[in-house]
């Protein structure tokens, strides 16, 4: 599931990092990823993984770290 | 005295009779800042233990609404000064950002905004310039084009990137004194409306204490206080100039009444019309405002894309209706709306409101919305 994720981050985060090899808790945002990119994001996880997010998980922290972002699909896929 | 009828008194009393020559020189509304800085309304909503009053941003929107009535450019750069204020409130939770708001108080400091930056296409949420820090002290450079009344501020609030090595939108958010600055203007501002605010550019080069930079990401400075108060402070300006051309609209359809008592005026028709729309703005901008006081604690919500959505959605929705409302207003009143030179002139009125939908584009937030909307579940 990791490499999934910072596969698609790598892809659509538009980070100023590699996605592959940034730290599972570095901060995303601050690794330049917006809120433009970060819906891309959402989406592709959404195809990836055949999840929704729902609308409590639509904020701001869920994708603020390779971590996070595991922990909520991990909560979706079940 | 509530701050609401103090505005309302500034307002009729020192806001209307310069209104006309704030517009048609583009001047700064001095006489309105000095009166609304000798009421202290400058630090309205700085908390009370600080000194200040503590004023909720639903209390400012009504003083910004009252005072829009009666000169919107004075209303436009008050609204802007407490979007910054709202900031320090709320972000400011170190030592130096308390003091700077007891000093806020005593001195009643006008602070400005510079939050784009030529060459990035008007997004606020991108920098190119950056903050640099030596030692205890910042250096920054910003090509500003815009920064409304920076000549008339005392200081202004200015986004950067975090430091030369940052990406373009880890941005920080730096309270910079004018005193410390060098303004050197990039351009004039002769516009259509809102001609008092004074928007020129500005290459910005300045220093100052690393102190002076805000703690938190602006990204979380901006979607928890500075975008959702701009929408709620701003559609409260638009708010104000739309009641200023319903009671000139009134105001003719009683005379008329008045002239032929018993018989109901044509025109008190499209006077229901009118109050019907302007009761759908009013109700906009207030639904806008209580759902950001609803959730203004619970700092985790505001960064929802459901609340990013409402509070664009009811930046387009005021932005339109104000020019909806004046033009009908025009339309109702006939020829003398038209006129400049009549009591009943909606000429000042609709030049500011169609500056609504520009001030942030319609159509960046609708294309931020159509993003948001992909992933958007809950109606």
């Amino acid at each position: 599931m990791d490499a999934d994720i910072r596969e698609i981050l790598r892809e659509h985060g538009r980070l100023a990092v590699d996605a592959l090899s940034i730290g599972e808790n570095d901060d995303l945002y601050q690794a330049g990823l917006t809120s433009h990119a970060s819906v891309n994001v959402m989406l592709a996880l959404e195809d990836k993984f055949d999840i929704e997010f729902p609308e409590a998980m639509l904020r701001k922290r869920t994708f603020e770290s390779v971590e996070s972002i595991r922990g909520a699909v991990q909560q979706l896929v079940g | 005295m509530s701050l609401l009828e103090v505005v309302e008194d500034i307002g009729r009393q020192v806001a209307l009779p310069n209104a006309a020559s704030v517009d048609v020189e583009a001047r700064f509304p001095k006489e309105v800042f000095d009166a609304l800085k000798e009421k202290g309304l400058l630090s309205a909503m700085v908390p009370t233990d600080l000194g200040g009053n503590g004023a909720s941003v639903s209390e400012i929107a009504a003083c910004i609404s009252a005072l829009s009535k009666y000169c919107a450019s004075s209303a436009m750069i008050f609204a802007m000064h407490q979007i910054q204020v709202a900031c320090l409130v709320r972000h400011g939770t170190t030592e130096y950002f308390q003091s700077v708001q007891r000093d806020l108080v005593k001195n009643q400091y006008l602070l400005a905004s510079a939050t784009t930056e030529l060459g990035v296409g008007g997004d606020v949420r991108t920098s190119k310039c950056a903050v640099e820090i030596e030692g205890e002290r910042f250096r920054l450079e910003k090509m500003a084009p815009v920064i409304s009344y920076a000549e008339n501020a005392d200081a202004i609030l200015v986004t950067a990137r975090r430091g030369p090595d940052s990406p373009p939108s880890d941005q920080v958010i730096v309270l910079v004194e004018v005193a410390d600055s060098e303004l050197e203007p990039l351009s004039g501002w002769d516009t259509l409306g809102f001609r008092g605010t004074c928007s020129l550019g500005f290459k910005l080069k300045t220093s100052g204490r690393k102190d002076a930079i805000l703690p938190e990401p602006y990204g979380d400075i901006s979607s928890q206080t500075m975008l959702p108060i701009s929408h709620i402070v701003w559609s409260s300006v638009w708010l104000g100039i739309a009641t200023a051309a319903m009671l000139k609209a009134q105001k003719f359809v009683q005379a008329e009444a008045r002239s032929k008592p018993g018989t109901t005026p044509p025109s008190a028709m499209r006077m229901a019309e009118l109050f019907a729309r302007y009761s759908q703005f009013a109700d906009t901008v207030k639904a806008g405002t209580d759902r950001f006081e609803a959730m203004s604690s619970d700092r985790e919500s505001l960064t929802s894309v459901g609340f990013a959505l409402s509070m664009n959605a009811m930046k387009i929705n005021s932005s339109n209706l104000v020019v909806e409302v004046v033009s009908d207003a025009m339309n109702l009143v006939g020829i003398s709306g038209y006129r400049e030179d009549s009591d009943f002139t909606m000429g000042r009125l609709l030049r500011d409101a169609h500056g609504a939908s520009l001030m942030v584009n319609n159509d960046r937030i609708h294309l931020n919305n159509s993003q948001l909307l992909l992933v958007h579940r809950d109606f």
